[in-house]
């Protein structure tokens, strides 16, 4: 699934695996291709090797197999410090006995720039992050924000063509978070930097990405642009942990070129676009958004096939509806609208009946 | 390391006592709470519950600590200083050396010598006048076996009277008739005052308190006519019946009596005096020429001739105080003379040099146990935990034993004949009769203290390391520092509170060694705890002894002010 086409690649991963005890593989056969300037995403849930691939790429980890290449050039033999990384670290790294400007100053000096020249690249690095006013402070005398400030600061100082983020937002609250994302994309694209970016925050990498790859258990489930990802999700991992989603479970009864009619468990039916169905009489997960759910019935197609549906919860939400409907015989199916004036608000205890178009509906792996 | 928090910026959450504040800061009247008592008050009242309970809480340890340390150390630095032993065993005599002048080349008066007579003659029947002698000896070297001799030959004086006194009448020798003659009789007007000193000059002597609500006290007649006499007696009376508790009623007197009654009776008019015994003591008046005044600067010199120096006396008189350096300036070589403080001779000067050695040696053994330890603590920091408690277990070994078995160990290990020696032999390294000398000299010393402090120098220095995350490593090489880099100017700079906590833990456990140098440090390997112990057990100079230890403590206290000013004590951990 992953890609492996590596004519214009400026980082690539070929057949990486990675095993720390010996007897399980914690990165299992990675294979992925980065042009120069992407802002590249890892996405996964903790312990799926997200870190692991991005300390192979530091050259912190060695690979137990396979070759890492920046540029062409295979680096699994170069030591880190040769390797020109710049890199952000969960918890900033910074170090707490230097101040701010000597933190910044640490990786000029070791590349032996002079001091004027220094002095110039720290000033403009601190300006850049909006720090200039900090360089004579402490780590310990900052907050979250401006300590992940100074650390991308940091990062970025000595130029490096390639930049790693190891979950640099973690630690910071939802609003400095959300402004963070937007600043780190924005320095991202306007330096022309590539960046392998960390996190297990979906929202995250949707927002801030030009792709992002999906890890689970060490595979790259799917690698894809965000909209592609959250429209089109390959399988039901990706669907489940990209954003809302309803799931059912049934067997597929007829394929018809990009649409299929699946029978649900409970003997209704249902269409849907197969994805990772091949043959009548598979078992399926079909996957649906909340949004992409219809219960007006105008707006359905009038030979589309629908299912009744029971009003158990109505959540006001502000911006939308979120409503919960016993579908199938499940409970948890949930459908979002918009508030719009015509909005219907339904109420509990209501009978509808709720369809989509078929393109929408994805059958997935079981 | 910590990177949230800082000593300087770190605010603190509010505290109870930040309500009395806020309280006192308010101008606009007092704030009343629901009750009508100002806010002030109440929340002071209820606060003061708190700490009550706090403190009781703290109470037991804050006991023992103030009775098993603070005590103590104030007793030693008390004893450094402390000089009452010769005011209280010669009180008179030093009461009356103040009159004189040392820097006359003359011997001091006869009244000093008076004095001291009896003060002496009081101070042997306690048996305590060779305390002194062992404590002016620190000082002078001679005058334990002067006083020790002169309290023996004390009674030859008051013999030679008493013969005489027997011969104009046998009653003198008669403890009975003393008891009325000083007296008095039923009834007679006592002399409570002169008793009351005496009891306090015995109670000084005897380092106890007497009651003197039941002691002896002549007849004020009595006391009057014959003070010197009733003074001396009263001594005698006091101390039988109240150190002794003998019966007096019938006992002789001390032999310094009838001296004290001679030279009395020399100037007495007991014509008047009609009080028991009256008719004995007239009898002696109109006989007093047959005695001579007793000479008692001419008895001392008879004794030994020492005493007929003006040394002697001025030394004594030099430390007469109740208070004194001495012992400080003995113990930096120095001494208390009449003339001031002045150097001793050179072949006695070394105390100084074993402060500068122990300094010196602390510092190597200090550096030795970082230089060791430090990559033992970083291979324990960065070890998975369970190989790292097995290694920890190994740096932990020798705590589980006896401090003695292992010094002894390394008796075994270093000495000629030893295991290292015999394995350098064996491997040819050294010739059999070029053994190295590795003990009984400050080799040794510092070879086995290095091993026995070790662990309290890795300790600290792994509990600092431990906290120090690998991402700053892993930062300062994604950041283009070679290995050595990283670890010079990431990782060692944030391990230095480590150090600091272990040095000054191994300099100061170092400082006050006593046992491993004391075993195989010979004789330029001792420290001076050795001549520390050596004064408390074997010189029993404890004055010398507390005031070396005193400036030991004063040492440390200034090293760690000093280290204070230069790392910061904020930036020890130790643990
Ligand atoms: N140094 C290590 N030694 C042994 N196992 C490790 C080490 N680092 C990570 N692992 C294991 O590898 C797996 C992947 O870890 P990681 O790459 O940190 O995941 P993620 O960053 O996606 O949360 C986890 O199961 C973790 O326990
Ligand atoms: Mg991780």
């Amino acid at each position: 699934m992953a890609d492996t086409d590596n004519s214009d690649a400026f980082v690539a991963f070929e057949r990486v695996q990675k095993s720390y005890d010996g007897e399980s593989l914690v990165v299992k056969d990675l294979n992925l291709t980065m042009p120069k300037g992407e802002f590249l995403t890892m996405l996964g849930p903790s312990g799926s090797g997200k870190t692991t691939c991005l300390m192979m790429l530091a050259g912190f980890e060695s690979a137990t197999h396979g070759e890492i290449k920046i540029d062409g050039v295979s680096i699994n033999n170069i030591p880190p410090h040769k390797r020109g990384i710049g890199m952000v670290f969960q918890n900033y790294a910074l170090f707490p006995h230097m101040t701010i400007a000597e933190n910044l100053s640490f990786p000029l000096e070791v590349r032996k720039i002079g001091k004027s020249d220094r002095e110039k690249k720290i000033k403009r690095a601190l300006d850049m992050v909006e720090m200039g006013d900090f360089g004579g402070r402490r780590p310990a005398q900052l907050s979250g924000g401006q300590q992940q400030r100074v650390a991308l600061a940091r990062a970025l100082v000595f130029e490096p063509e390639l930049v790693l983020m190891d979950e640099p937002l973690g630690a910071l609250d939802k609003q400095l978070r959300e402004k963070m994302q937007f600043e780190i994309t924005d320095l991202a694209h306007n330096l022309g930097i590539t960046t392998v970016y960390v996190t297990h925050d979906q929202t995250e990498a949707l927002t801030m990405s030009d792709r992002v790859a999906v890890f689970d258990d060490g595979r790259i489930q799917q690698i894809d642009p965000p909209d592609v990802l959250y429209e089109s999700p390959q399988n039901s991992f990706v669907a489940q942990f990209i954003g809302e989603n309803n799931t059912m479970q049934g067997t597929v009864k007829q394929i018809q070129g990009k649409q299929c009619l699946v029978e649900l468990d409970n003997g209704e039916e249902i269409d849907a676009a197969p994805v990772n169905v091949n043959k009548v009489g598979e078992r399926t997960t079909i996957s649906i958004r909340p949004e992409r759910v219809e219960f007006n019935k105008e707006r359905l197609h009038a030979d589309a096939h629908t299912l009744k549906a029971e009003v158990l919860e109505f959540i006001y939400m502000g911006d939308i509806f979120r409503t919960r409907l016993r579908v199938a015989g499940k409970e948890d199916f949930i459908i979002k609208t918009r508030n719009a004036p015509d909005q219907r608000r339904l109420k509990p205890g209501e009978q509808i009946e709720i369809g989509w178009m078929p393109e929408d509906a994805r059958a997935l792996d079981a | 390391m910590s990177d949230v928090t800082d000593a300087t910026t770190a605010k603190r959450g509010p505290t109870p006592d930040d309500g009395l504040r806020i309280a006192d800061s308010k101008d606009s009247g007092p704030v009343l709470s629901a009750d009508g008592t100002p806010l002030k008050k109440s929340l002071r009242r209820a606060l003061r519950m708190e700490k009550l309970r706090a403190l009781a809480l703290i109470a037991p340890l804050l006991i023992f600590v103030m009775i098993s340390f603070i005590i103590p150390i104030g007793e030693m630095l008390f004893r450094s200083v402390e000089n009452q032993i010769v005011e209280d065993t010669i009180p008179d005599a030093v009461r009356e050396l103040r009159q004189w002048d040392r820097d006359e080349d003359e011997l001091p008066p006869e009244a000093v010598f008076e004095a001291m007579y009896h003060d002496l003659f009081t101070a042997s029947e306690a048996k305590k006048h060779t305390r002194l002698g062992s404590r002016l000896n620190y000082e002078e070297s001679g005058m334990s076996s002067l006083f020790r001799q002169s309290g023996r030959a004390l009674d030859d004086l008051g013999d030679d009277y008493l013969d005489a006194l027997e011969e104009i009448d046998p009653d003198w020798e008669e403890g009975t008739v003393w008891y009325e003659m000083m007296s008095g009789g039923e009834g007679a007007e006592r002399d409570t005052e002169l008793s009351s000193r005496v009891v306090g000059q015995i109670s000084n002597l005897e380092e106890t308190f007497l009651p003197d609500t039941d002691a002896f006290a002549p007849s004020q007649a009595i006391s009057e006519l014959l003070p010197r006499t009733a003074e001396a007696y009263t001594r005698f009376a006091v101390f039988e019946a109240l150190v002794d508790e003998r019966d007096i009623t019938d006992r002789d007197p001390w032999e310094n009596v009838y001296p004290a009654l001679i030279a009395d009776m020399k100037s007495a008019d007991v014509s008047g005096y009609d009080g028991p015994h009256a008719d004995m003591l007239r009898e002696l008046k109109s006989n007093i020429d047959d005695f001579e005044a007793p000479n008692y600067k001419a008895a001392f010199a008879a004794i030994d001739e020492d005493w007929a120096a003006h040394e002697t006396w001025a030394t004594i008189k030099a430390h007469s105080v109740r208070y004194t350096n001495g012992y400080f300036l003995n113990a930096i070589d120095m001494k208390r003379t009449p003339d001031g403080a002045v150097s001793q001779p050179e072949d006695r000067q070394i105390l100084v040099k074993l402060f500068q050695r122990t300094l010196k040696m602390s510092l190597i053994i200090t550096g030795s146990c970082i230089l060791l330890g430090y990559p033992v603590a970083w291979i324990l920091a960065n070890l998975p935990t369970g190989k790292a408690n097995l290694l920890m277990i190994l740096v932990l070994l020798p705590f589980w034993t006896s401090l003695l078995v292992r010094t002894s160990a390394w008796k075994v290990m270093l000495q000629q004949q030893g295991v290292i020696n015999d394995t350098l032999v064996w491997l040819g390294l050294v010739g059999d009769d070029s053994r190295l000398i590795m003990m009984n000299n400050a080799t040794g010393t510092i070879i086995a203290m290095t091993h026995i402090l070790l662990p309290f120098m890795i300790l600290p220095m792994y509990s600092v390391m431990q906290t120090i995350n690998p991402s700053y490593l892993r930062a300062a090489k994604s950041l283009g520092a070679t290995n050595w880099t990283a670890f010079w100017r990431v990782y060692f700079p944030q391990s230095i509170p480590g150090i600091g906590a272990g040095s000054i833990l191994v300099f100061i456990l170092a400082i006050g060694y006593y046992i491993t140098p004391e075993i195989v440090g010979g004789t330029d390997g001792v420290f001076i705890s050795n001549r520390i112990a050596y004064h408390i057990s074997s010189s029993l100079n404890w004055g010398l002894a507390a005031a070396l230890g005193s400036i030991l403590l004063a040492v440390v206290l200034i090293l760690y002010w000093a280290y204070d000013r230069i790392v910061g004590i904020d930036n020890v951990k130790l643990g």
